[in-house]
């Protein structure tokens, strides 16, 4: 493509550095399948949901209540969430007078920062200890679910605001010239211009609800168990490999690499999703 | 925009749109209060603690007495090897796809795609990735390098993403006149494109390292707990997050002084993203137009 040699020679360095860093992916694939593979191979897909518990020292692998523990923990914080985070939103771009909105959108951005081992510390020493005074014993779902709530609303509302900015002027312009209210405008106009952009920041918030564990490790109980209240302690998958992969061994091992395939799972068909909407004619 | 629309309201204070105005502001109010009950409980708490031996002197019986100073030593070694690693791959990365492909090139794309996924890979999985990886198949150990090394994968695609923007705001013009002139494209690059690009290299550095010290659920089975002053880069070391981490959950009474560490912890990065916004939003700008 170039006549100096030096050109070629950068152009093949480059390429050794990018084939680097797209082939981390598939190297953590490799590996998580290649550590489950042993204990895929002599137990069999179907024992890690039909097995009467989780006690892999007895080798029974059932991942289900972490499973459940995993989607309540993220259903909950999600459906919390969102709706605060694009009112959020709203309130920076629509309500608030400038110079409230700046400092807002600046306390959001800063945040989205702060490492998630404090946000689990916060809940630890203040939140558990609240809610177990009203309903004992305290560490619990509802403590996860306030906890990742708290940690993925900066997410989502500075998606919402950036997709919020994105909505051509003319069109809000337009509707306010119709006279339309300001709830009307943002409901009417604003929110179907932007939903596409919105829908990625719920899927953005929900794949970081999904991948969390420090925090939720910290404030959940840790009992596995399929909850039956919004009090009952829970284990999530993410929570049982931290807790459990000092000390396993063996096909214990493996089965924590397979919870670990199971959420990469999840993450990819969140990813596509993105992929989908980024992609589909949900503008039109 | 928020003028005319802040003028609409006096007039059209019907129901739907008074209950709209309540819900909108009394969600922006939660969330503030939310934020600043958080903020000031570890402020109020950790502010106390901090002193000069607390930053300088070792963990003593376990982290509820003396400092975190081989902590602070430990956390800045694991960065040392995550950018060290991280930098040059991420920027000849960077390179390549904003300056060599094309948008629709099969590589170019493939790259971008695993890239994207490896954004949202979980920390944990980065976790168990890097256990069986550097510490087992590549015997690293439990080891700050091996740490740094798994952290270094996990900030990857944020290094990237915004040192191709700052490739992405020089002018096409630049590289036309080089090319006119006769120069390599390696010469327009280091003496042209890359001096142009710094300010989204630094952004994305910035946030990088933000990333990196965050994380914990990555660090745990890589770089290990060991609170000891490391004396080599495969010694293992505990970072600050991982500290407090453990002085919460795992040591009885540690709370006084996980909250401090969670202090010094927070400031880093409240510094750290100062830095980061004031880069985006000045230099960026600057260097845009005067270069």
């Amino acid at each position: 493509m170039s006549r100096w040699p030096i050109d070629r020679f950068l152009l093949w360095l480059l390429r050794g550095t990018a084939t680097i860093a797209g082939a981390i992916v598939l190297l953590i694939v490799t590996f998580l399948v290649m550590e489950s593979l042993p204990v895929l191979q002599h137990v069999g897909i179907s024992r890690f949901f039909t097995d009467p518990s989780w006690h892999p020292t007895e080798r029974l692998y059932n991942l289900t209540p972490m499973l459940w523990g995993t989607l309540f923990a993220m259903v909950g914080s999600v459906l919390i969430a969102t709706p605060l985070g694009i009112l959020s939103a709203v309130f920076c771009r629509y309500y608030a007078p400038p110079a409230v909105a700046r400092p807002y959108r600046k306390l959001i951005e800063l945040l989205a920062g702060i490492p998630s081992v404090v946000y689990g510390f916060w809940g630890l020493v203040v939140l558990v200890p609240l809610i177990g005074s009203i309903h004992p014993p305290g560490p619990s779902l509802l403590a996860g679910i306030i906890i990742l709530t708290i940690m993925i609303l900066p997410t989502i509302a500075l998606v919402a605001d950036a997709s919020l900015a994105n909505v051509p002027q003319q069109y809000v312009r337009g509707a306010a010239a119709l006279g339309l209210s300001r709830w009307g405008i943002i409901q009417g106009v604003v929110f179907p211009a932007a939903k596409s952009g919105l829908l990625t920041g719920v899927i953005l918030e929900t794949g970081r609800a999904i991948g969390e564990t420090m925090a939720i490790l910290m404030v959940c109980g840790n009992v596995v168990q399929t909850p039956h209240s919004l009090f009952d302690p829970i284990r999530t998958l993410t929570a049982n490999i931290a807790l459990e992969m000092a000390y396993a061994l063996g096909d214990h091992r493996a089965a924590l690499f397979v919870s670990g395939l199971v959420l990469m799972a999840m993450i990819a068909a969140l990813v596509a999703a993105a992929e989908w909407i980024s992609h589909g004619r949900i503008y039109g | 925009m928020e003028g005319f629309m802040v003028n609409s309201l006096g007039r059209s204070l019907d129901g739907r749109e008074l209950l709209a105005s309540i819900l909108v502001w009394s969600a922006a109010a939660l969330v503030t209060a939310t934020f600043c009950w958080l903020l000031w409980d570890i402020l109020w708490h950790g502010l106390s603690q901090i002193s000069w031996t607390f930053l300088t002197a070792p963990p003593r019986n376990a982290g509820r007495e003396g400092g975190i100073g081989s902590i602070i030593v430990s956390t800045a070694l694991i960065l040392g090897v995550c950018l060290g690693v991280s930098l040059p791959i991420g920027i000849g990365t960077a390179v390549l796809l904003a300056e060599f492909t094309t948008e629709a090139s099969l590589f170019g794309r493939f790259t971008r795609r695993s890239l994207d996924v490896l954004s949202g890979v979980p920390s944990i999985v980065f976790g168990l990735f890097g256990n069986a990886f550097f510490c087992k198949t590549l015997g690293l150990g439990f080891s700050i390098l091996s740490g740094g090394l798994t952290l270094a994968c996990m900030v990857l695609p944020i290094l990237i993403r915004s040192t191709e923007e700052g490739f992405r705001t020089v002018p096409a013009e630049y590289r036309l006149s080089t090319a006119a002139l006769g120069l390599s494209r390696s010469t327009t690059l280091f003496h042209l494109l890359l001096p142009a690009a710094v300010p989204g290299l630094l952004v994305g550095l910035v946030l990088g390292v933000g990333r990196a010290i965050a994380e914990t659920a990555a660090l745990i089975f890589t770089s290990g707990y060991v609170d000891r002053m490391p004396e080599s880069l495969l010694d293992s070391g505990r970072a600050l997050s991982v500290h407090i981490f453990d002085l919460s959950m795992n040591v009885p009474g540690g709370d006084a002084h996980a909250y401090a560490s969670a202090l010094v912890l927070v400031v880093l990065l409240l510094a750290i993203n100062g830095i980061a916004s004031w880069l985006a939003e000045y230099c960026l700008h600057r260097r845009i137009v005067t270069v």
